[in-house]
């Protein structure tokens, strides 16, 4: 890597991250702080969804799969043999993965990993259809995923689900992750395999025409960011202690479509802005769940409401402004530097 | 396994094929017209299913007259959604549209449940559906007798508005090329809400006669029937009433049988459609009856 202007602004800005993390460590509440490990798992995920949505311009919904297969994995990985013989009592775990225990970073990636090699594997029928085939495909995939953890007791403890998961995840564990996968993916759109990604979801005839192989390229997209959603998965799992099959539904598929529209489809730094605001803004939609006094009007609490909010708020963006906040254009030095000499000149 | 469990299994599954063929309907005439798959029609199944339920439960209404206000409210629901949420994404990209639908699927599931609450509501079944009859010692449920004919019933009136009607042939004209029909002076938008009115009170039809199978209705109802019409819709080759028909039943009777045969997979039976759906897709991806409509436009 060259030592130029924009690497080294980058790596201070990577810098200046860190030591917010660190700030926010030790400064805020530790509410504020789950908020925000909340939020850059999210970003994680949300990246690795918009490289496959926005930049290759593959609609899937396949994320809570990818999440669910990922928190599994790891969680089996880093439960103790002795956790694990007490939890399963249905039916007891099968032998060698009752006895197979590691410790979080090895479990991680290995979650990672056995994600991305389902994301592989289901690609091959998945990338036969175009469109919006595609989505319905993946949001089958996802049900079945859940289906499928449901049933196989001896591996996932069926509907019961796996307690007491190690905390290890902590805020560092999930900046260090999100810096990895930001880098990574912003690599693989900023090289050849991005602008062939990119000249896919423009126009797949023309791709084709052009020589470049889209079920193979569809594959990167899909590997990569179901190797990231895999470790996301992991580490929401160590973060919330207990996962069953009803924890990753659609609705956390929805929740990441929203933040990658409301970022621009096709723009990371749109996904990171718009992830802050999404988590952040969910948090404080909570307000309308809970009863309010008004001027001494009592207005009882409806649970529920902020879906409502958040499904009108995602029909009028696609109504009314359909690129988001950035579109597919991202922030870069080179364009901020050019606009501070445009004001000079 | 003797005869009579398989015959009354097969009944069993005929019935749950022809709900699945009533929501298909509606999945592939939206799609023909306007190349939508229209997220929310599943939701639009749970809406008519809590119309009638509101019209027997709360304002007390003959049943056949809460069912008819149900259907028509849900034809009405269809339509506006159609014209607030779909209309100004028509010249957008497909996938803009998409998302949108996947929102308005969102939005109705979610003010569902907080008007109705998540608790689910005991559906009201008239005696009229309730009950079996016995042939020759073979029981059968009437709701699973009445809901193949009433489905069928109203399979042949929507192929005679298609095919007999001038608004049938604009429907069907919409679907080979869209921008050719509007030169020709026909009022696309008119269509295309009957399009939508026909989808929906089919899927809330559908809707109601699951209740009365299942009785017990929630605001999430709709998800799984819906993505199995979908499968269903797929399965039959998309843009094409007859093929939904078709795909519904061999979804509903292959669900069933499966479950009967081996009770073992019980479990996997929801999994089930979309291990078909991708079958279909790897092998045949115009499904039984379908012409290829990505490519059938250039």
């Amino acid at each position: 890597m060259k030592l130029d202007r924009n690497n080294i602004l980058t790596a201070l800005s990577i810098a200046l991250f860190f030591l917010f993390v660190w700030w926010a460590n030790h400064h805020l509440t530790s509410y504020a702080v789950r908020i925000w490990e909340d939020t850059l798992i999210f970003l994680m995920l949300s990246a690795g969804y918009n490289l496959i949505n926005g930049v290759t311009g593959q609609f899937s919904l396949e994320p809570n799969g990818f999440v669910a297969i990922g928190a599994y994995v790891t969680a089996i990985l880093i439960l103790t043999p002795a956790q694990k013989e007490s939890m399963f009592i249905i039916e007891p775990m099968v032998p060698w993965l009752a006895n197979l225990h590691m410790s979080f970073l090895p479990a991680l990636i290995i979650g990672g990993i056995v994600t991305a090699i389902v994301g592989f594997l289901l690609g091959f029928p998945v990338f036969r259809v175009r469109g919006d085939y595609l989505a319905i495909v993946t949001l089958g995939f996802g049900l079945t995923i859940r289906v499928v953890s449901n049933n196989t007791i001896t591996i996932t403890n069926g509907s019961l689900g796996l307690k007491g998961i190690p905390t290890y995840t902590n805020i560092w564990w999930c900046a260090v992750w999100v810096v990895i996968a930001m880098i990574v993916i912003m690599r693989i759109v900023d090289s050849a395999f991005g602008r062939a990604m990119k000249a896919i979801r423009d126009d797949e005839d023309a791709a084709i025409a052009m020589g470049i192989n889209t079920l193979w390229m569809k594959q990167i997209a899909f590997v990569t960011a179901a190797f990231f959603e895999g470790v996301g998965g992991g580490l929401l799992a160590s973060l919330i202690t207990i996962i069953s099959p009803t924890v990753f539904t659609f609705f956390l598929t929805f929740e990441l479509l929203i933040i990658i529209v409301v970022g621009g489809l096709g723009s990371m730094t749109g996904t990171a802005i718009a992830t802050v605001l999404v988590v952040w803004g969910s948090e404080l939609l909570r307000v309308v769940e809970q009863p309010m006094n008004i001027f001494g009007l009592h207005i009882p609490g409806i649970p529920g409401m902020r879906m409502v909010v958040f499904s009108i708020l995602l029909i009028v963006i696609m109504i009314f402004a359909r690129e988001g906040i950035m579109g597919q254009k991202e922030f870069s030095w080179d364009w901020l530097f050019n606009k501070f000499k445009g004001k000079r000149a | 396994m003797n005869l009579t469990i398989v015959l009354q299994q097969l009944v069993n599954g005929i019935s749950l094929g022809s709900l699945y063929g009533l929501v298909a309907i509606g999945y592939t005439m939206v799609y023909g017209v306007i190349r939508l798959i229209n997220f929310a029609h599943g939701d639009i199944m749970m809406v008519g299913m809590y119309f009638a339920f509101t019209g027997i439960a709360m304002l007390f209404l003959p049943w056949w007259a809460a069912f008819l206000l149900s259907m028509l409210a849900s034809a009405l629901v269809g339509v506006i959604i159609d014209r607030v949420a779909y209309k100004p994404l028509r010249n957008a990209s497909r996938i803009s549209a998409l998302i949108t639908a996947i929102g308005v699927s969102f939005f109705l599931e979610n003010s569902f449940l907080v008007i109705y609450g998540g608790v689910p509501k005991a559906f009201p079944v008239p005696s009229v559906f309730g009950g079996a009859i016995n042939i020759h010692g073979v029981i059968f449920p009437n709701i699973a007798i009445i809901t193949p004919i009433v489905a069928m019933v109203f399979l042949m009136i929507l192929l005679f508005i298609l095919h007999k009607t001038k608004y049938g042939m604009a429907m069907r004209a919409l679907s080979f090329d869209f921008e050719t029909v509007r030169i020709m002076g026909v009022n696309v938008d008119l269509v295309i809400s009957m399009v939508f009115a026909i989808g929906s009170f089919l899927a809330a039809l559908s809707g109601i006669f699951w209740a009365m199978r299942y009785p017990a209705i929630n605001p999430l109802i709709g998800i799984m029937p819906g993505l199995k019409a979908f499968a269903a819709a797929v399965l039959g080759g998309i843009g094409s009433v007859t093929g939904a028909a078709i795909g519904g039943f061999i979804i509903g009777i292959s669900e069933i049988l499966v479950v009967a045969l081996f009770p073992s997979l019980a479990g996997y039976k929801d999994a089930f459609a979309f291990l078909f759906l991708i079958f279909v897709l790897l092998f045949k991806p115009t499904g039984i009856m379908g012409e290829d409509l990505e490519r059938g436009r250039f």
